[in-house]
C-alpha cells in the first residue's frame, strides 16, 4: 500500500500503540492487561506500519527474526523459574525484591514480571510469524 | 443477563455446528470459531457470571461477595488464547492445503479414506 | 522439584534446540536429551516407590487452589514408557527422516509433544490437563503435515477436524463441572463427588468427557480420524504417533473414571464395556481388510485400545492392573512395529504388502525383530502380550463378564491372523520383482536396527519380569481404586 496519509499516521501511531503495550504489560500484575495483551498491542504496532510501508523497512527495524523473539521469550520464562529454584520454594513462586528510590516510593521488581515479559516477547514472535505466514510476507 | 448469554450459547452452537457440516473447509473453521466462542462463554456462564465486580482486591476488603471468581476468567482467557492459535493453524493448513490441491471442497478428501 | 523436570527439561531442550542449527549438534542432543528423560523417569519411579505418592503445588499455593502435580505409581509407569519410546524414536529419526524434514525443527515439535505426554501424565487438575492435551495437538498438527505432501495435509486436516471438536467438548465438560463443584483439582473433586450424590448435574460433564477422550483415545464411534491420517506422515512420525497420542486418551479416561466420575458408575461402566467390544472388534476387523502395512497397524491401534478400555470397564483392581499392564506393553510392542514398517520399507521402496516378499532371506535379523512385537501384541506366552492378555481375560472371568472374554478371544484371533499375513507377505512370499530388479539392495547398518532392538528387548524383559511388573501395576490400581491416599496427599500437603 502507498497512501501517504497511512504511512504518516503510522509513524506516530506505532510509538502510541508500543507506549500502551508497555503501560498494559506493566499494569498487568493485578488490574487488566498483562504479558499477553501487551504482546498483542505491540504486534499490532508492527502489523500496521508493515501495512504502512513495505516489510521489508520493518524487518530492519525488528532486530531479529519472529522467531528469535520465541526463542527469546521462552527463555525469559525459564529464567523467572529459577530464582524459586535457588531458594528452594516451590516451582513458579512469585519473589520480590523493592528497589528504594528515596522520595519517589520504591520499585516493586519480581519473577511474575519476567514471566510476563517473556510472555509478552513469545506473544509478538508469535503472532508475527502467525501474520507473515498467513500474509506470504515471510 | 444470564438468560440472554444462555440464549447466545445456544445460537452461537447452533449456527457453529451448521457451519461445521458445510462442505467448505473454510466454512468448517468458521464454525469451528463459533463453536469455540460458544464453549468459551459456556465456561464463563457455568461458573456464574457478576457484573461489575472486580476479580482482583485488596487486604481492605474482607467481604468475599464483593470480588469476582479469577479462576474463570483465567479459565477463558487461556481457552481464548489455545483457541485463537488452534484457528490460525487451520487456517495456515487451509492455505497450504488449497495451494496444493486447488480445492476447498470437503468431498474431494477421499484419497486417505479406507 | 523432581517431579516437574519431565516438564522442565523437554521444555529446556526446545529452547536449546531453537538455537542450534546444525542437524548433527540437534541430532546429538536430541538423543542425549530423550536419554536423560529416561533416566529422569527412572529416578522419579524409585521415589515413588520409597516415598509414596509425590506431590508439587505450582507457584507456592495452598493445594486446592494451585495447580498441583501428582506424580502416583499410574503416571510413572506411564512416564517411564514414553520416556523409553521418545528416547528409541530420537535415535530412528536420524537414520528413517528424509533430508527434507529438517532435523532440528523435528526435534523441536518432537520435544514438545513430548512435553505435553509427560505433563498430561503428571498434572494434578483438570484444567491442566486441557492445556497439555493442546499442547500436544499443535505440536502434532505440525508433525504430521511436515512433508507437505498431498495426503499428508489431506490426513492433517481429518486430523485436525475431529480433534478440535473433542477439545471444544473437552472445555465445555471442564466449564460445566466447575460451574457445578467450584474447583478442578482432580483430588478435590473426587472429595466433593464421592461425598455426595448429585447425579443428574455430573451426568452433563461425564458425557462431554467421555466423548472428548473417547475421540482422543480413537474408540469405537469416534476413530474414524486415525486410520484416516495416521498412514500419511513420515513412519518416524507415525510411531510416535502410534505409541503416545492415543494412549493419552486412555489414560485420561481411566484417571478420570477411577477418580471421580463414579456417581452412577454401573452406567458408565456398561457403556465403557460395550465401546470396548466394538471397538476391539471394528479394528481388528478392518486390519485384516487392508494390505498396507500401515494401515493395518493403524486399525491395529484401535482394536489395541479395545482391549485398555475393557479393563477400565470391569473395574477390578485385578482388570485395571491388566489395563496399566497392557498399555505398558502395548505402547512398547505397537511402536516396535511401526519402527519395522519404516525399516521394510527403507529395504523395498513401498509399505504394499502385495509388492514386497522376500525379506527372510534378505534380512534373517529383521525377522527375528518382526517376529518379537508380533508375538508379543499376538500374545505368544514368553512375552509381554501373553500375561497383558491372560490377566485381562482372567479379570473378565472372575467378574463374569462372558461376552467381553469371547470377544476379546476373538480379536485376540484377528491379531494372529493379520500378524500371520504381514509375515507371509512380506518375509516368506518370493519377491515379486524377484526378477526385474535385483541389483537395489540396499544394506542397512546396525543403528539402523538398534532402536527395534531395543524395543523387543524391552518386551522380552515385560514378559520374563511379568511378576514384578505386574506388582507394580497392581499398586498402581489399587491407589486408583481406592483414592484415598491420592486425596489426602494432595490435599494435606500444606507449604509452610
Amino acid at each position: 500500500m502507498n497512501s501517504i496519509i497511512l504511512q504518516l499516521a503510522a509513524k506516530y501511531v506505532r510509538f502510541l500503540l508500543i507506549f500502551f503495550a508497555f503501560v498494559a504489560l506493566l499494569r498487568g500484575h493485578n488490574y487488566p492487561g498483562g504479558g499477553f495483551i501487551g504482546g498483542l498491542l505491540a504486534t499490532l504496532a508492527i502489523v500496521y506500519y508493515s501495512y504502512a510501508f513495505d516489510w521489508r523497512s520493518v524487518q530492519k527495524k525488528l532486530f531479529m527474526k519472529p522467531q528469535g523473539y520465541v526463542a527469546v521469550g521462552l527463555l525469559m520464562i525459564l529464567l523467572s523459574f529459577s530464582p524459586s529454584l535457588i531458594q528452594d520454594e516451590t516451582l513458579m513462586k512469585g519473589i520480590w525484591v523493592s528497589i528504594p528510590f528515596g522520595l519517589l516510593g520504591q520499585l516493586k521488581l519480581g519473577t511474575p514480571l519476567l514471566f510476563d515479559l517473556g510472555v509478552f516477547m513469545t506473544v509478538i514472535g508469535v503472532t508475527l510469524l502467525f501474520f507473515f505466514t498467513l500474509t506470504k510476507r515471510r | 443477563m444470564e438468560i440472554l448469554l444462555v440464549i447466545l450459547v445456544g445460537v452461537l452452537y447452533t449456527a457453529g455446528v451448521y457451519m461445521v457440516l458445510r462442505r467448505s473447509i473454510l466454512k468448517f473453521i468458521i464454525g469451528i470459531i463459533f463453536m469455540s466462542n460458544a464453549t468459551n462463554l459456556l465456561v464463563f456462564l457455568a461458573s456464574g457470571i457478576v457484573a461489575g465486580k472486580p476479580a482482583f482486591v485488596d487486604e481492605t476488603v474482607q467481604n468475599a461477595s464483593k470480588i469476582a471468581d479469577p479462576l474463570p476468567q483465567a479459565l477463558v482467557l487461556t481457552a481464548v488464547v489455545i483457541g485463537f492459535g488452534l484457528v490460525v493453524f487451520a487456517l495456515a493448513l487451509k492455505l497450504k492445503f488449497f495451494e496444493t490441491t486447488g480445492t476447498d471442497d470437503l468431498d474431494q478428501l477421499k484419497k486417505t479414506d479406507n | 522439584m523432581a517431579i516437574a523436570l519431565p516438564i522442565l527439561f523437554p521444555f529446556l531442550l526446545i529452547l536449546i534446540l531453537v538455537v542450534v542449527k546444525s542437524n548433527r549438534a540437534s541430532q546429538l542432543i536430541a538423543v542425549s536429551g530423550s536419554a536423560a528423560l529416561v533416566l529422569i523417569a527412572i529416578y522419579l519411579f524409585f521415589e515413588v516407590k520409597s516415598h509414596g505418592i509425590l506431590t508439587l503445588d505450582m507457584g507456592g499455593w495452598p493445594s486446592p487452589m494451585a495447580i498441583t502435580l501428582v506424580v502416583d505409581y499410574l503416571s510413572v509407569l506411564m512416564l517411564i514408557v514414553s520416556a523409553i519410546i521418545v528416547f528409541v524414536i530420537s535415535i530412528y529419526a536420524i537414520y528413517f527422516l528424509p533430508g527434507q524434514h529438517k532435523s532440528t525443527k523435528f526435534y523441536v515439535f518432537f520435544f514438545a509433544l513430548a512435553m505435553g505426554v509427560n505433563g498430561a501424565f503428571i498434572t494434578g487438575d483438570v484444567f491442566n490437563l486441557y492445556v497439555w492435551f493442546e499442547v500436544i495437538l499443535i505440536s502434532s498438527f505440525v508433525l504430521i503435515i511436515m512433508g507437505n505432501s498431498k495426503e499428508q495435509l489431506e490426513g492433517g486436516i481429518k486430523y485436525m477436524a475431529l480433534n478440535l471438536i473433542g477439545s471444544l467438548l473437552f472445555l465445555a465438560g471442564l466449564g460445566l463441572l466447575y460451574g457445578k463443584t467450584g474447583t478442578l483439582n482432580m483430588a478435590h473433586l473426587a472429595q466433593i463427588l464421592r461425598a455426595e450424590e448429585q447425579s443428574v448435574l455430573i451426568n452433563s460433564s461425564t458425557a462431554l468427557f467421555f466423548i472428548a477422550f473417547g475421540i482422543k483415545a480413537a474408540v469405537f464411534p469416534l476413530f474414524f480420524w486415525l486410520p484416516a491420517s495416521y498412514h500419511t506422515p513420515n513412519i518416524t512420525i507415525s510411531a510416535l504417533f502410534a505409541g503416545l497420542l492415543t494412549k493419552v486418551g486412555v489414560y485420561a479416561l481411566i484417571r478420570f473414571f477411577t477418580l471421580f466420575f463414579v456417581q452412577d458408575q454401573t452406567f458408565w461402566l456398561n457403556m465403557l464395556l460395550v465401546v470396548a467390544g466394538f471397538t476391539m472388534v471394528a479394528g481388528g476387523m478392518a486390519a485384516s481388510a487392508h494390505y498396507d502395512v500401515r494401515r493395518i497397524l493403524s486399525y491395529h491401534i484401535i482394536s489395541q485400545i479395545g482391549y485398555m478400555i475393557m479393563g477400565l470397564a470391569i473395574f477390578t483392581p485385578l482388570a485395571i492392573a491388566g489395563a496399566i499392564f497392557f498399555m505398558m506393553h502395548n505402547m512398547i510392542a505397537k511402536t516396535n512395529t511401526f519402527l519395522i514398517a519404516g525399516i521394510i520399507h527403507k529395504i523395498k521402496g513401498t509399505f504394499y504388502l502385495k509388492d514386497i516378499g522376500g525379506l527372510l532371506n534378505q534380512s534373517p535379523f529383521l525377522a527375528v525383530l518382526f517376529i518379537i512385537p508380533a508375538f508379543a501384541l499376538v500374545g505368544v506366552p514368553p512375552l509381554s502380550g501373553f500375561f497383558a492378555k491372560f490377566i485381562l481375560v482372567k479379570a473378565g472371568i472372575e467378574s463374569k463378564d462372558y461376552i467381553i472374554v469371547a470377544v476379546a478371544v476373538f480379536t485376540a484371533m484377528l491379531t494372529l491372523y493379520s500378524m500371520i499375513k504381514i509375515w507371509n507377505e512380506a518375509f516368506l512370499k518370493e519377491d515379486p520383482n524377484d526378477n526385474q530388479s535385483q541389483s537395489k539392495v540396499v544394506k542397512l547398518g546396525f543403528m539402523h536396527f538398534l532402536p527395534s532392538v531395543i524395543l523387543g528387548l524391552v518386551s522380552i524383559f515385560l514378559g520374563l519380569f511379568a511378576a514384578t511388573v505386574f506388582d507394580f501395576t497392581t499398586q498402581a490400581a489399587n491407589q486408583l481404586i481406592d483414592p484415598e491416599a491420592y486425596i489426602n496427599s494432595v490435599l494435606n500437603y500444606t507449604m509452610p
